[in-house]
């Protein structure tokens, strides 16, 4: 690598910067827009019925919906408090 | 059956009611019969840029709620055979623009009509909706700037799921990309977004890129849609956008420099 490449791709232009981060949140935006509308409620019952067992906060029950030509799947994420899921 | 386009944008200030000035007025030129109507209640703007503002007398809610006629309402434009603007409300809230209000204005018009051009307001409310819901085809006009990227970005999802042809199950609305305040300077020393990177995010068909031009701001002061200069940059760059509505290919001009492969790709040319 010669001595410029080196300052080339250490310093990136500031529209490939904000290339980069737009990519990232209209990725992340257009996946919540094709959620069903039935969602937020689901993740909140899944909250209800979890923490009759557990205490968990809001954010760590994540609920997402993913289709494939065939078949959808739902994928459920729960996070659990550390000493929950760590026993003694 | 007039055909129903809208020129939308979510964000503000991005060029939509130039844009919308000039592409109707191309289109008229062209020998169609089109009518360009302002979404924006309470903010009346179009008039200003269609030189007409001291023509007003009735306006799109008076034609809402009968207390004028479409043909009080609409001014002939004076400079451009075919062309008639229908000014928006300047005094009323924004809800008097009422879904089967204006779809019975749209139904009206569409029958002596080629084309209507509806200038949306900004955002992602009432206005912006009422705008969107008819068209048959929409503008999206976007700076090469990351909120006005993003916001073209949600505009593009509201057309797929909250317009009418969506409702209905009918053929998707025809999506176009326009980039607007194109400065290809600073595109080549990486300071702003390249056609190149907009449309590797909006991925949609592009119908124009005009170009940051003084010529914009002198033909607003003067009332005079941007087109109608056939010598600056703008209104030759507008003046193409309008062929290719017309399904015409024209190669991009006022584009200098390192996108010319990319180009070629896209437009054979
Ligand atoms: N291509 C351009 N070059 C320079 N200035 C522009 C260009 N397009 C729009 N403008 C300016 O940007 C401002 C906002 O434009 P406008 O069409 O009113 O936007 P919007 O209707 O989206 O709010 C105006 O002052 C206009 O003159
Ligand atoms: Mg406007």
């Amino acid at each position: 690598m010669s001595f410029f490449d080196y300052f080339k791709t250490k310093k990136k232009s500031s529209a490939s910067v904000a290339k980069e981060r737009l990519q990232i949140i209209v990725a992340h935006e257009r996946n919540t827009r094709e959620q069903p509308d039935y969602l937020p409620e689901l993740q909140q019952e899944l909250l209800a019925v979890i923490r009759r067992y557990v205490e968990i906060e809001d954010d760590q029950v994540q609920v997402q919906l993913d289709r494939n030509d065939s078949c959808s799947v739902l994928e459920l994420n729960v996070t659990l408090p550390e000493e929950v899921a760590d026993p003694q | 059956m007039a055909r129903i386009i809208v020129v939308t944008s979510g964000k503000g200030g991005v060029g939509k009611t130039t844009t919308s000035a000039s592409i109707s007025t191309g289109l008229a030129q062209r020998g169609y019969k089109t009518a360009v109507i302002d979404f924006d209640v309470g903010l009346r703007n179009l008039d200003l840029i269609m030189n007409c503002e001291r023509r007003v007398v009735y306006d799109f809610v008076n034609v809402i709620q009968g207390e004028a006629t479409l043909n009080q309402a609409l001014i002939r434009d004076k400079r451009v055979e075919n062309l008639f603007i229908l000014p928006a409300s300047q005094t009323r809230d924004k809800e008097a623009l009422t879904a089967e209000g204006v779809q019975k204005v749209l139904d009206e018009m569409s029958e002596t009509f080629d084309y209507l051009v509806c200038d949306s307001p900004a955002g992602i409310e009432h206005g912006a909706l009422m705008a969107l819901y008819h068209a048959d085809e929409a503008i999206v006009v976007t700076n090469p700037e990351v909120s006005s990227v993003r916001d073209s970005d949600r505009i593009l999802g509201i057309l797929q799921s909250k317009s009418r042809r969506a409702e209905q199950g009918m053929d998707p609305v025809k999506e176009h990309l326009l980039l607007t305040r194109y400065n290809s300077e600073r595109v080549e020393r990486g300071e702003m977004l390249s056609l190149e990177d907009v449309n590797d995010i909006l991925s949609i068909s592009l119908l124009g890129v005009i170009p940051e031009s003084q010529a914009v701001l002198n033909a607003s002061n003067q009332g005079s849609p941007v087109i109608l200069e056939d010598e600056s940059e703008a209104g030759g760059a507008y003046a193409d956008a309008v062929a290719r509505l017309l399904g015409e290919e024209r190669p991009l001009r006022f584009l200098d420099g390192q996108k010319k492969g990319f180009l070629k790709r896209m437009f054979g040319g």
